[in-house]
């Protein structure tokens, strides 16, 4: 078990006139290895509920347990926490600051305190993974173009090897393409490492393609926690809260109070192709 | 006469070393054409690094042309007189609204633009007003704009940007940090503004989604126009898209899926309701 989340509240600026809780007694339980989308409106407290996992912000009330240990307990580790809590942030291409592509990957593992041999190995690994050519570790990674900077980025989080991944909008700006291929990536490597991802995003089509479960945050609680398909059949509720399913699961909803009897659950194009392709066999 | 006209436009960016030796040139507009008529809305799509920012940059006059020429409203954007003027006439909206946002509420922000060219007090509070209730943004005027959501922030620049009264405004990627509902509240703010005060629209995206309803569309690639045409046009040409690095919206994509696999559907299928009806005519026709 990765995350058991017990009763957790958060209130910023606690005490005083601007007080507001952004989480109101969250319970979440994550299992290794799962693959999880965190969806909301801007204010949902999705953001607040990442921070928590890697101890950058702490509960006002509640427990969390990483790995069977309380997190909050006076002898744990928070530098252990982190380092196996990777955080990609929003345009994390902001954060990168050392003069080569290549040292700013090192800096993550560098700092773990890994003999220098290891931290060299790891940021080839990682600068390999995210699909880097070579001939750009030496250069700046300010020459870098916009979606080459933010693999540079997600490869330094990834050098550290961490067993839970966490990405806030992880493609935010990217073009069609861009947004393709670092999603792409990202499921690869969950399937290679088996590591557990966290995917935090605006773009339903997006979370609908990758993720086993989704998490929909709504004014500090959970409102739906569950697999796409069980998910984005409450289109309409989502849609008071801000958020919205695929166009494809529109469709298909469409499709049936007009009174063609196809399979409402498609969440993806091909999905929706196959229940449309079936529906048509069966008019037969 | 269209509002702005771009005839063999280059922009090159001139990187140069610690000495101010030339180290390399980057062409990242490449003989560009383009003609946008007044009162269209027209979108401009394109993969990261293609140009459409620069180009962007150019229709107000923070770049200027290193060759060709760029006419905003019969004004030539090379002459230097003419910066002011093209700047009134066209506005500019960017990605990230906290960057665009200074003063501490919703109207000041709002105003600031008119006063700093010198519109009288009075006209400025008309102006302001006009703004405000043309994005449905009046009744948060005496907010402040830290309390406001992504959407409403940059429903506020566009106020901003319309206190100017400009004929044009472009804006670059207006929606890429919006949850869904701020990226519809904008788009239908922007629609507005073209239907009901006739503002001629340049919307770069790379929401496919918000292409749809666009009058024309150009699709920039290394510097040039590659593709331009009505949304159904460029959307009919999925491969040639892809590309380009670009997309369809979903559901054009699953109508080409559904051509691949054998059903007799047409090209560039945009909406939901299209699609179905064409499903429902395909399954009466047997």
């Amino acid at each position: 078990m990765a995350f058991i989340l017990d009763k957790v509240s958060y209130r910023y600026s606690e005490g005083t006139a601007y007080e507001m809780t952004a989480l109101d007694q969250v319970s979440l339980q994550i299992q290794d290895g799962e693959f999880i989308g965190v969806i909301g409106h801007t204010g949902s407290g999705k953001s607040t509920l990442i921070q928590h996992l890697n101890g950058l912000l702490k509960a006002t009330e509640g427990a969390i347990y990483f790995n069977g240990q309380d997190i909050y307990d006076k002898d744990y580790d928070l530098r252990d926490l982190r380092t196996q809590v990777g955080m990609v942030f929003q345009y994390p291409e902001h954060q990168l600051f050392e003069e080569t592509v290549f040292k700013d990957v090192c800096f993550g593992p560098k700092n773990q305190g890994l003999p220098e041999k290891d931290v060299t190995l790891r940021a080839y690994e990682a600068l390999r993974s995210v699909g880097l050519p070579d001939k750009y570790f030496d250069v700046s990674p300010f020459e870098l173009s916009g979606g080459q900077k933010r693999r540079a980025a997600i490869a330094g989080v990834l050098a550290m090897k961490p067993s839970v991944l966490i990405l806030d909008e992880p493609t935010a700006g990217l073009d069609p393409r861009g947004r393709d291929e670092i999603l792409d990536l990202i499921a690869e490597m969950h399937v290679h490492y088996g590591n557990t991802v966290i995917l935090v995003s605006h773009s339903m089509e997006d979370v609908a393609k990758y993720v086993d479960r989704i998490i929909v945050m709504d004014h500090g609680h959970v409102m739906f926690d569950d697999v796409p398909r069980e998910v984005f059949h409450h289109y309409r509720e989502l849609e008071e809260i801000g958020l919205a399913a695929p166009q494809v699961t529109y469709l298909m909803h469409e499709m049936q109070e007009r009174g063609l009897d196809v399979n409402c659950d498609a969440t993806t194009v091909d999905e929706a192709r196959d229940a449309i392709l079936q529906w048509i066999g069966n008019q037969r | 006469m269209g509002i702005i006209e771009a005839k063999n436009l280059v922009h090159e960016y001139i990187i140069r070393d610690e000495e101010g030796n030339v180290e390399s040139i980057q062409t990242a507009l490449d003989h560009m054409d383009l003609k946008v008529e007044p009162g269209q809305f027209i979108a401009v799509l394109g993969h990261n690094g293609s140009g459409k920012s620069t180009f962007a940059k150019h229709i107000n006059a923070l770049l200027t042309p290193t060759e060709g020429t760029l006419i905003v409203d019969g004004m030539d954007a090379s002459d230097e007189d003419n910066t002011y003027a093209i700047r009134q006439t066209a506005g500019m909206v960017f990605q990230n609204p906290d960057n665009q946002i200074i003063a501490s509420v919703v109207q000041e922000d709002v105003g600031f633009g008119p006063e700093n060219i010198g519109v009288p007090t009075d006209e400025i509070w008309e102006r302001v007003e006009r703004s405000l209730k043309s994005v449905g943004m009046w009744k948060y005027r005496e907010h402040s704009p830290n309390k406001l959501s992504g959407g409403q922030k940059q429903r506020v620049a566009i106020a901003g940007v319309m206190a100017m009264e400009p004929k044009c405004i472009i804006l670059d990627e207006p929606t890429a940090m919006l949850d869904p509902d701020g990226r519809k509240e904008v788009l239908a703010a922007v629609h507005t503004l073209n239907r009901e005060k006739g503002v001629t629209i340049i919307l770069i995206t790379h929401y496919m989604e918000e292409v749809v309803d666009a009058d024309y569309v150009y699709v920039m690639d290394q510097g040039k126009v590659v593709m331009e045409g009505n949304p159904r046009g460029i959307f009919s040409q999925v491969d040639t898209l892809q590309e380009h690095r670009l997309d369809v919206p979903q559901i054009t994509l699953l109508a080409h899926e559904l051509q691949r696999a054998g059903l007799p559907l047409a090209d560039g299928i945009l909406t939901r309701e299209e699609l179905i009806d064409a499903l429902e005519r395909i399954v009466k026709g047997r």
